[in-house]
């Protein structure tokens, strides 16, 4: 059977039985468990309204459970047994893992990454966010700005493997290079150190239209009086954004860094895609592919330590959602 | 408004400069892309595709039949015309490997052992030869084609390469990775949005945190108790696999648009005698269309650009590979260095959610406000 006709297949049994399913719990919950017509007909709507709540639930949260709550556990569990899942050996994976040399490069790129490509995404959005505030093609330009993140991570390695090229004939960094006068074209992807950097420089380009949406959408929020007054006060323009407008949008833009971080600990694939880990370039996502298939108890413990560096947001998410409720 | 204060003239320059600059530095390498891929393997390494509508120089050797030697006085005499019929400018010319451009069309070069060569720009060349000409002389010269554009590498993509496969392939993973997650959310979030249950709260912490795990836990445990319970390495196992992990974003976009729905509507109907499904299929469900579309569009886009569930839980092999392990696994190791095929390939790849892109706009920019800012 070829894969389409069993996607067709899929899509209407899926639909259908999904469908199906909550048609007809709702109706035996109504008309034979608890029927509204029996000796207490209140009594039995109260009951179905109990229950109903988790028919309309049951789906989502199975597959919530099975998908994303039991891996944790079932993450954690395999990664103390070794390679082969038949041996408990404790935290052996985690002790032969932090003195692995590998493991540590990357750590330390990992911290590079985190550290700058939220950071510079969310600055880059943020400014263009502002200039293109009250320009007539503002939408345009914007529109042009947010396109590559309809784009994948493997589609803009490869769009900058063009730019990248070790040749002066396709790569427009050795162009450039030639045109100023260098003698060999470099492959800046095998420079040690600054690779990481054209690496980052892929993600904050895919990320920098998500910021600018996001944040554009805050500064039109601010209330205009504010930025009268200052103006009226003698504030000139720079003064107005980074006094006014920007401590205002300020919860925005923690949500956008803390959004791109998450993302940052997620992506393996530019690394993949352009070095394969090679010349320094690796980060932990990119580290945990290389053993998965080969050791699962190794990438299991590297699943595990980029869960406990997520868990500082997931707590913050979670209270600030709380909070939110209230 | 930060004209107000009359401070406009140069900022205002100033601002659009800076715009223009960074939407062109943002968009260079996509259109660089794109033009590669009309280009062949020859043209794209002898000049960059900045240069793509100009005309490009190119070395090229051509061997002279030596059997159509004529004695003309003292010499042995070829004369020919090296494009042979076709079209074409000679730039450069030359008689010997080391200098293959060393002279100007109508000059004559002379060669070792008194042999003398003239080539016009037109093509046509004289060669003299004072000894018998046995073995075909060779004549190097540059010419200049004109700029050229083709289909070439997408048709070579498509029919022989397999893309096809995994184009449909996509597809088949997305569709339904895209519709189911929809409809088991949407009644969720009406749960979590409108009716009144204990443990409401802690359900919806639990999807706002379930958020953030990160993918990677997920692929070691599900691919075992995949194997165990005979689904594998399957395209059931990656819908089932992409449901799971597009649920929380699902429930948590369409529960923050639903509670935001008047909730007269919603009480009127219930006191008419409407239950909750009726209440859930005739009026929320399309009420809420716009944060459904908003999680249909990400759901697509992150289904199709996806690379690590996709190698992950789908086998590893031709038949089977998405676009995009077919060109992080395949093309980049086999066709590293064919970079017309790799523009084309990608170009394919990125085709579909652009188009999803522009013409959804809108629903998207909603999605992500609704999804970050409250």
């Amino acid at each position: 059977m070829s894969p389409l006709v069993q996607g067709l297949l899929t899509i209407f049994i899926g639909v259908g039985g999904c469908v199906g399913y909550f048609f007809l719990s709702n109706l035996i919950l109504d008309k034979v468990i608890f029927p509204a017509r029996a000796e207490n007909p209140g009594l039995n709507i109260n009951r179905a309204n109990l229950v109903r709540p988790w028919l309309f639930l049951f789906p989502a949260m199975a597959a919530l459970g099975l998908y994303l709550v039991y891996p944790v556990v079932g993450s954690f569990w395999r990664s103390l047994y070794n390679r082969s899942g038949d041996e408990f050996i404790g935290f052996g994976n985690y002790a032969t893992m932090f003195s692995d040399d590998g493991f540590q490069v990357a750590l330390f790129n990992n911290f590079l990454w985190v550290l700058i490509v939220p950071a510079s995404a969310t600055f880059l959005g943020l400014l263009v966010a502002q200039l293109t505030d009250r320009l007539k093609w503002g939408n345009i330009a914007k529109s042009l700005i947010f396109m590559p993140m309809a784009i994948s991570f493997v589609g803009a390695s490869l769009i900058w493997k063009f730019v990248y090229a070790n040749n002066a004939d396709i790569g427009l960094i050795n162009a450039l290079r030639d045109f100023f006068g260098a003698e060999e074209p470099l492959d800046v992807l095998q420079v040690r150190f600054w690779n990481n950097f054209f690496l980052m420089f892929i993600l904050i380009w895919i990320q920098t239209g998500f910021a600018m949406v996001i944040l554009s959408a805050a500064l039109r929020g601010i209330p205009e009086e504010t930025v009268e007054a200052a103006i009226i006060d003698g504030a000139n323009p720079f003064q107005v954004f980074f006094k006014i407008k920007v401590p205002q949008i300020m919860g925005t833009i923690v949500v956008v860094w803390t959004t791109i971080t998450i993302l940052v600990l997620k992506v393996f694939d530019i690394v993949y895609t352009m070095t394969g880990g090679n010349f320094g370039t690796e980060i932990l996502p990119s580290y945990m592919m290389s053993y998965m298939f080969r050791d699962d108890g190794r990438a299991t413990a590297v699943a595990f330590v980029i869960m406990i560096i997520v868990l500082p947001v997931m707590i913050w998410n979670i209270r600030q959602a709380r909070a939110e409720m209230r | 408004m930060d004209n107000i204060a009359g401070t406009k003239s140069s900022l205002t320059w100033a601002v659009q400069i800076s715009v223009v600059l960074l939407v062109v530095l943002w968009l260079i390498p996509t259109v660089g892309l794109l033009v590669s891929s009309f280009r062949d393997r020859d043209q794209i390494s002898a000049s960059g595709w900045w240069l793509s509508p100009f005309a490009v120089e190119q070395n090229f050797q051509a061997s002279i039949p030596a059997e159509e030697a004529r004695k003309d006085g003292e010499f042995f005499v070829i004369e020919g015309n090296i494009f042979a019929g076709g079209e074409g400018e000679v730039i450069r010319f030359g008689g010997a490997r080391s200098a293959p451009t060393a002279y100007a069309p109508g000059e004559t070069a002379d060669l070792r052992r008194d042999r003398t060569l003239v080539v016009q720009a037109n093509g046509d060349f004289v060669y003299k030869n004072p000894q018998e000409i046995k073995r075909d002389p060779n004549i190097y010269y540059s010419s200049s084609t004109p700029p050229e554009f083709s289909l070439g590498n997408y048709r070579t993509i498509l029919f022989s390469n397999g893309m096809d496969v995994a184009f449909i392939n996509t597809f088949t993973v997305t569709i339904p990775a895209t519709i189911i997650p929809i409809l088991i959310a949407a009644f969720a979030a009406y749960a979590l949005a409108w009716m009144d249950f204990k443990g409401r709260g802690f359900l919806i912490a639990m999807v706002v945190g379930l958020l953030v795990v990160p993918l990677q836990l997920a692929l070691v445990p599900l691919l075992q108790l995949h194997n165990k319970v005979g689904i594998g390495q399957s395209f059931l196992g990656i819908w089932l696999a992409h449901t799971g992990f597009g649920l929380p974003l699902a429930i948590y976009l369409l529960r923050n648009y639903m509670v935001g729905l008047p909730r007269d509507i919603i009480e009127s109907a219930k006191v008419d005698g409407a239950t909750d499904f009726q209440v859930f299929t005739k009026i929320v469900l399309p009420l809420s269309f716009p944060a459904l579309a908003s999680f249909a569009i990400f759901q697509f886009l992150w289904v199709w650009n996806d690379l690590l569930v996709a190698k992950v839980f789908l086998p590893s092999n031709s038949e089977s590979w998405v676009m995009t392990v077919k060109i992080a696994d395949d093309l980049l190791g086999s066709r590293g260095g064919d970079w017309g095929i790799l523009a084309g390939a990608a170009f394919i790849s990125i085709a579909v959610p652009l188009a999803v892109f522009f013409t959804m706009q809108r629903y998207l920019v909603r999605g992500l406000l609704a999804g970050s800012v409250k």
